[in-house]
Parts: structure tokens; sequence; C-alpha cells
């Protein structure tokens, strides 16, 4: 690990969580700074989804501290996590299908105008506001009436990385933003987050592709049956240390000679 | 970066934005987008298909008459349309009428107080209803089906119970001589005379309440909040919308119906029979379907409802007026949803397409 001058944005110190007897989580220690992308690597069960649930303020954790910018916290509930600026991104549930995409680009944060009983959605900043913000972004949309659910799994993450751009995040927690997107649209979305991140946000990317991993991220976290496998920032680490790594090192080289022929 | 194009503003009201990708948006294609489309065109069928074969049906009189049978079952569509957009159903909406009827009826002859004691005390019981069922389907997270399944079955011994045990019989007492009768059945019963044409306050009830659902629905945060809730309740609860206060809040609009709705009975007959409103439930569900609600939430609108429940009010008078048996009339409000449904599917698909 390399010391850093400046606190990090979040910082999860040998976090665990259980689940009845279950060990969930142990011992992951995590950090985010501005402007960087954290990566955390890991197969499916490796503890990748609890650990965005504890970030995200929808469980807490059991054991070891959580910081947000140097100060011990716990977060009630996902509204909670927001005001502290961490907003997380998932992979299918990031958006409701059937409201149109100006709907859900405020959904929870939706601005009023007027008083009392005349307290009204002041939809024309929101129709014009989300075609902006999505024009900053490079999401050129049709028409911001049109049901999200209209709109492909790329720019649909995309809409939800804006969305949290334009609230004033200074987190970003993205859950598997590519796992089912093709090529084209995963290099999409990842210079998305790349514009996130120089933006000034702290990214916490979540992912089992290597590959996507390191095309953007300045650290690496690797999960593995729950526990922390490895923890790594860009300097130390080559994409085939980090793949083989992920892989299972030893696991690799026996699948490699069991599939030789 | 395709951003290439300068951030031209949208016209006021967000309509047309230019953009050479977009045909110009018909009038047409706009409606087809509208939830209660399928349900227009169904009314307007029913009204064609009774002014043909009913001679008496183009009366004005039978307008006022079809009028009141749409506004009754109105009433109640609006809430449970705007619950259903919740995801959620409500199965003791129907005899929750009758239990507010009842309320306000022995209370008031019981305790002798003016009539408006009890009418206001039957306000706090139905709500207190709705926060029930509200809460135990937020506290239990077991399907609303259920849940107000045993509302419904509870509610319905309830008001035979404890309407025998005070009463003696299964109707209430008459109310119409105590204080404050003539001044509530102003407000639940009257009825108006406008060219020829009986209008009763009910009426005025249900337009009050589309409007008020309908701005609610489209311009207000809640508005936002029931849609998402019903549309897709895990990213709601994502980015904060308060879910369970929602759904309580839509119960409790079902029960602010249903006390309307229960305080129009009591001063329209003054005594309640405490068997009613069993089934009911079932019609404004209907009415609120018919309207374009999709069951599974997160689409459809109060004014779909409205006419959901103007086409049930067509077809319940419709069938007197050709002197029809009314024993058809479940036949055909079945037939009816049945090809609403149908029609709003194919409208909702092609006016996804063609977006």
């Amino acid at each position: 690990m390399t010391d850093q001058s400046t606190t990090p944005l979040v910082e999860l110190r040998d976090v665990s969580k259980f689940y009845g007897n279950i060990k969930a989580l142990e011992g992951v220690s995590l950090e985010v700074h501005a402007g960087e992308i954290s990566c955390v690597l890991g197969d499916n069960g490796a503890g990748k989804s609890t650990l965005i649930k504890i970030i995200a303020g929808l469980h807490q954790h059991d054991a070891g501290t959580f910081s947000i910018e140097g100060e011990e916290t716990r977060l009630a509930n996902p509204r909670d996590a927001l005001d502290r600026g961490i907003a997380t991104v998932y992979q299918d549930l990031a958006v409701v299908p059937l409201m149109p995409v100006w709907r859900n680009f405020f959904l929870g944060s939706e601005p009023t105008k007027g008083a009392g009983p005349f307290k009204r959605l002041d939809v024309d900043l929101m129709r014009r506001t989300t075609r902006s913000e999505l024009l900053r972004m490079g999401i050129d949309l049709r028409d911001v009436d049109q049901p999200i659910g209209t709109l492909s799994g790329g720019e649909r993450q995309c809409v939800a990385i804006a969305r949290a751009v334009h609230f004033g995040a200074k987190v970003l927690v993205l859950d598997e933003p590519t796992a089912a997107l093709g090529v084209k649209q995963s290099g999409v979305v990842l210079k998305y987050v790349a514009a996130a991140r120089d933006a000034g946000l702290g990214v916490v990317l979540i992912t089992h592709n290597p590959h996507h991993a390191y095309l953007v991220g300045d650290r690496f976290v690797l999960l593995k049956r729950g526990a922390m496998s490895g923890s790594h920032v860009r300097d130390e680490i080559t994409l085939d240390d980090l793949t083989r790594e992920m892989a299972g090192g030893s696991e690799l080289d026996q699948l490699s000679h069991e599939l030789e022929r | 970066m395709t951003a290439t194009a300068p951030a031209e503003a949208p016209a006021p009201g967000g309509r047309a934005p230019a953009d050479e990708r977009l045909l110009k948006t018909s009038l047409l294609r706009k409606l087809l987008g509208r939830p209660e489309l399928g349900s227009v065109v169904g009314a307007a069928a029913v009204f064609l298909f009774f002014a043909i074969v009913a001679d008496s049906f183009l009366r004005a009189s039978s307008f006022g008459t079809v009028l009141y049978a749409a506004s009754v079952i109105g009433i109640m569509a609006v809430p449970v349309a705007l619950l259903m957009i919740g995801g959620e159903f409500d199965l003791s909406a129907g005899v929750l009428v009758t239990s507010s009827a009842l309320v306000s009826s022995m209370f008031s002859y019981q305790m002798t107080a003016n009539i408006w004691v009890g009418v206001l005390v039957s306000l706090l019981v139905t709500l207190a209803v709705g926060v029930f069922n509200g809460v135990m389907l937020t506290r239990t997270k077991l399907p609303s089906f259920i849940i107000t399944l045993g509302t419904f079955l509870m509610l319905t011994g309830l008001n035979l119970g404890l309407t025998k045990m005070i009463s003696g019989t299964v109707s209430t007492k008459t109310i119409a001589d105590m204080e404050g009768f003539s001044s509530a059945k102003a407000l639940f019963a009257s009825q108006v005379t406008l060219g020829g044409v009986n209008l009763k306050v009910t009426v005025l009830w249900w337009l009050g309440l589309v409007a008020l659902a309908t701005w609610i629905l489209l311009r207000t945060r809640a508005g936002n909040w029931i849609f998402a809730v019903g549309g897709g309740t895990e990213a709601a609860r994502a980015v904060g919308v308060p879910v369970n206060k929602t759904r309580v809040g839509l119960y409790m609009g079902v029960s602010l119906g249903a006390w309307i709705s229960g305080q129009h009975l009591l001063f329209s007959f003054d005594v309640v029979q405490s068997g009613e409103g069993v089934g009911n439930e079932l019609i404004y569900i209907i009415a609120a379907v018919i309207g374009g609600c999709l069951i599974t939430g997160g689409y459809g609108s109060a004014i779909g409802s409205a006419v959901g429940a103007f086409i049930f009010g067509m077809t319940s008078k419709g069938i007197v007026y050709a002197e029809w048996d009314p024993d058809w009339f479940k036949f055909f409000l079945g037939a009816m949803l049945l090809l609403a449904t149908l029609l709003n599917a194919w409208v909702r698909k092609r006016a996804e397409a063609t977006r």
C-alpha cells in the first residue's frame, strides 16, 4: 500500500460481515481517493455484492471500521449514504424501466417550485437539465420523454452515472457496469467511468473482468471466498499478473495443465 | 464524443426538442402513448352500442343516472388505481366502504352526539384501517393480496357481528332525525338539476378526486414515487425514495375514498345494511384495469380509472335501458375487461414500437 498524504474519501479497514453463521466478508480493506478508480475484483460469490451493500448503506458491517473522509461512520440506509455523497449505480436495478428518462434522472431528488398545496415538480427544469447533463457526458438522447426501458443497457448505465455526477456525488460505486454488455457498449460505459473520475469523483468499480479493471483502475482489491486475496496499486502490477491472480494463480496453472492436449 | 451540437433549450413545456432524428410527433402518436387511450376507444364503442340498441339511453335524464352509477364506482376506482400503479392491491376496499358507513351511523346513534362527530370518527377509523393494511404490508413483506384478503374477511365479520351486537339486527337504526343530518346529506348525498339532468353530488366528488389524483401523479414528488415504487421497488429504494411511506400513503388514499363512499351510502339511505360491499373491490380493480393500469404496477392513470368507471356505469344502466335481463350484466363486464386489457396491451406495444 502506498502512503497518501490526503485522507481517502472512503476507507474500509478489516471490514467483516456475517449473515448468521455465514462469513460473507472477512477482513477486507479498501481505499477510495478523489480522482481515482478503485477496482474490486472477484469471481461469483467472492463477496463483491456484500461489500457494495455495505458501502451503499443497504447493510451494516459487523467488524472493522468504515470511514468517510477520515470520520468513522455506520450508514443507516441508502439515503444516508447518498447524503454523505456516496452514490451507487446497480447493474440491473439502477432505473425504473417504465418511467421516462427525465423522471428517472431526478427520482428521489425531484426539484419543486411553488409552495404549500401548489408545490409541484419543476417539469421544465427537469427535462432541460436531464438533456443538458446527458449531453455534457456525451450522451445525445433523442427524446427525454421515452421510457428509460427503451434505452440500451449501456445507455441506461450512463444515465445513472450522469445522474450521480449531477447530484454532487463524491464517491461513485458501480456494480458490474459492464457485465451484461457487449464489447462496444462496455467501452462506452468505461469512457463515462473515466469521465466521472476526471470530474474529481472517487470511483469504486466492481467487476469480474480484469481487462476492464486494468484499463481504467488505479487500485485493485481482489476478493476470494469472502476474504481479501490481494491489494495492489497500478504501478505494482501488470495486467497479466492481475488476470493470473484473479483466476487463482496456481489453480489456473493446474487448469491449463488439465486442458492441455 | 457525440456532443457536437450546441445544447439547444427545448421549447417551453418540453415540446418538440429540435432533433433531426425525431419525426414530428403527431397528435395521434402522442395519444397512442397515453395509458387511457384503450379505455377511451372502449368507452366510445360501448356508448355507440347502447345508443343504437337502447332508445332511452340518449335521453338527458338517463345521462344523469349513468353518471351517478359511474361516480359511485369511480370515487373508489381513483385511489385503487393509484394503489395499483404503486404495485399493490386492496381487496378490503369494498367492505371498507360499508364499515365506514356503519361506524359513522352507529357512533352517532349510540353516543347521541351530533352526526358530524360520527362522520369524523368514521374518517379516523377508516384511515386507521388503511394504515393497518399499509404497515402490515411494509413490515411483513407479505403480498398485499394476502394481507388485504385477511382485512377483507375480518371487516366482513366485524361489520355483521358488531352491527348485530349493537343494533340487534343486520342494519343500523335510522339517523335521519338527528342533528346535522341535513347538512351532512347536502355534502355527501344531495343532487342538483342542470338542464334537465339530475346530477348527484357524488359526480362532483368523483371529478374532484380524479383531478386531484392526476395532479398528484403527474406533477408532484409523491406521484413520481408512486410510479417508481410500482415500476421498480428496489431501484426506487436505492435512490432514496421513501418506499414504505409511499405505500402506507396509498392505502390511506383508498381509506379516504372509502370514507367518502361510505358517507354517501349512509346519507342517501339513512340506514346501512351491514352485509353490503362484498364484491365491489373487484369492480374497482376492473375499472382501474380497463382504464389502462398495469396490474403489475408502474403504469396507469387516474383519468383512465374514471373512463373505466364510466364504462361500468354505461353498461350497468344501458342494459336496463335496453330492457334486457340485468343478469347479463356480469357477462358484459367480464367480456369488457378481457377486451380492454387486450386492447391496452396492443396499444402499448404499438406506442412503444413507434416511439
